[in-house]
């Protein structure tokens, strides 16, 4: 069993990290890194390899070369440690569409072992709780990206992982999802720029590559 | 591991009771295949060897089209990977799609193995009711681990119903072979006769084999 890291340690290490598909690189030589309780932003236009960069973080890509560190973990190897204590947001829902918005979160919250109180709370809290009994198939697509929010933040994780977290949503809705993700470290991808205003960090991506931010979308 | 099971095959159940995708078609595709054998054989009864390949070839078949259905649920709207993000033990999911896969089988044979006797067996098919439930238990048990075992390692991949069949139909036959050379006797002519132990035994162990083998294997299939 891999030694429990410190509660100071940095939310995110990466040296050198690689990941292709295929023979194609999707991140080449991708270094940072994000203390406990701060913010990065990942910057860059399509096909930057800001989601592979997510889907590497929260375990499911396995890096290709380099070193990441989560939370104090090394990935691959201590990925099980890694996963109880990350919330991921990718493009998709990650949720049945044949259920509904509460069996969904019930059942992450007993794969999580978290007290399934916490689901009407959530659920709550994103403006869930009126549809929550009818099949996510039946969600526009704001609804579907607000129960996700929701699963993300289930067992209260210690660093977010949010591909475009605001795609989809109305202003009164992203407005009311706000709050739900202050106060743990974040990584949020996005097209665009004013998103990095108040982050603690930014990253520009371009081709898998690091890239300044000027002339980022040239 | 237990309590992660439970509320993972609680979700198969509540997902086949919702959509109704697999059992009804394993069904309907068992049933009427006995339909075509009855009007096609022309013949009024079928026993022995003919009546156990007319059975376990047909259950084969409705057991391969549940298979394909068995992980359609994940891969969409990425399902499978809000299960792998969860800290749990990855093998927990192979056991409750393999337990909610031989429950659909049980199910479907509550019906289909009485149309079976009363399309295709003459007078005193019913002789062997123990004999047969007990040799549908054990092929069952093999039917879901590997067939199971297979949709998973099909998942991750884009031609996923042509890899169920490719490599579940021939990964199955030892199954198939033993469970109709099991059933065989029950359905002889003269009258149901004793299954021969050895049958038996092929089947117990290739539960065994590949019950272990799965558990062993499982979590690395669905890795990247």
């Amino acid at each position: 069993m891999p030694p429990a890291p410190s509660q100071a340690a940095a939310a995110i290490e990466l040296e050198g990290l690689k990941r292709d598909y295929g023979g194609r690189p999707a991140l080449d030589g991708v270094s940072l890194t994000l203390g406990a309780g701060e913010t990065l932003v990942v910057l860059g236009p399509n096909g930057a390899g800001k989601s592979t960069l997510l889907r590497v973080l929260s375990t499911l890509l396995r890096p290709h070369g380099g070193s990441v560190r989560v939370l104090g973990h090394e990935l691959p190897r201590e990925a099980w440690a890694v996963r109880a204590r990350i919330g991921y947001v990718g493009h998709e829902p990650l949720l049945y569409r044949d259920l509904s918005g509460r069996e969904n979160l019930v059942l992450h919250a007993r794969l999580h072992r978290v007290a399934t109180e916490r689901v009407a709370e959530l659920l709550e809290a994103v403006g869930m709780s009126r549809r929550a009994d009818e099949p996510v198939y039946t969600y526009s697509r704001g609804m579907v990206q607000r129960t996700a929010v929701a699963r993300a933040l289930l067992h209260d994780p210690e660093l977010l992982l949010l591909d475009e977290p605001r795609a989809n949503l109305d202003p009164t809705a992203a407005e009311l999802i706000a709050p739900l993700l202050e106060g743990r470290a974040r990584v949020i991808t996005s097209h665009d720029p004013s998103d990095a205003d108040g982050a603690d960090g930014v990253l520009g991506l371009r081709e898998g590559r690091p890239h300044a931010l000027e002339g980022l979308y040239a | 591991m237990r309590s992660t099971v439970d509320a993972l095959l609680r979700k198969e159940l509540r997902l086949e009771l919702r959509n109704r995708e697999a059992i009804p078609a394993m069904l309907l595709f068992s049933v009427t295949t006995f339909v075509v054998f009855h009007f096609g054989l022309q013949r009024d009864s079928v026993d022995g060897a003919l009546a156990a390949g007319v059975l376990w070839v047909t259950m084969l078949f409705a057991a391969m089209l549940g298979a394909n259905r068995l992980f359609v649920a994940e891969t969409e709207g990425g399902a499978l990977d809000g299960l792998l993000l969860a800290p749990i033990d990855r093998t927990a999911i192979y056991v409750a799609k393999a337990l909610a896969f031989g429950g659909f089988l049980v199910a479907v044979q509550l019906v289909a193995v009485p149309a079976f006797y009363l399309l295709l067996l003459g007078p005193g098919g019913g002789d062997a009711v123990l004999g047969l439930i007990a040799v549908l238990a054990l092929a069952d048990i093999g039917i879901a681990v590997a067939a199971t075992l297979v949709a998973g390692l099909a998942t991750q991949t884009r031609s996923r119903e042509l890899l169920v069949s490719l490599l579940g139909l021939p990964l199955l036959l030892p199954v198939i072979i033993g469970a109709a050379r099991a059933t065989a006797p029950l359905f002889a002519a003269g009258g149901a006769e004793s299954i021969p132990a050895k049958w038996l035994l092929v089947l117990g162990l290739y539960d065994l084999v590949f019950g272990l083998l799965a558990f062993a294997v499982f979590d690395f299939l669905l890795e990247d």
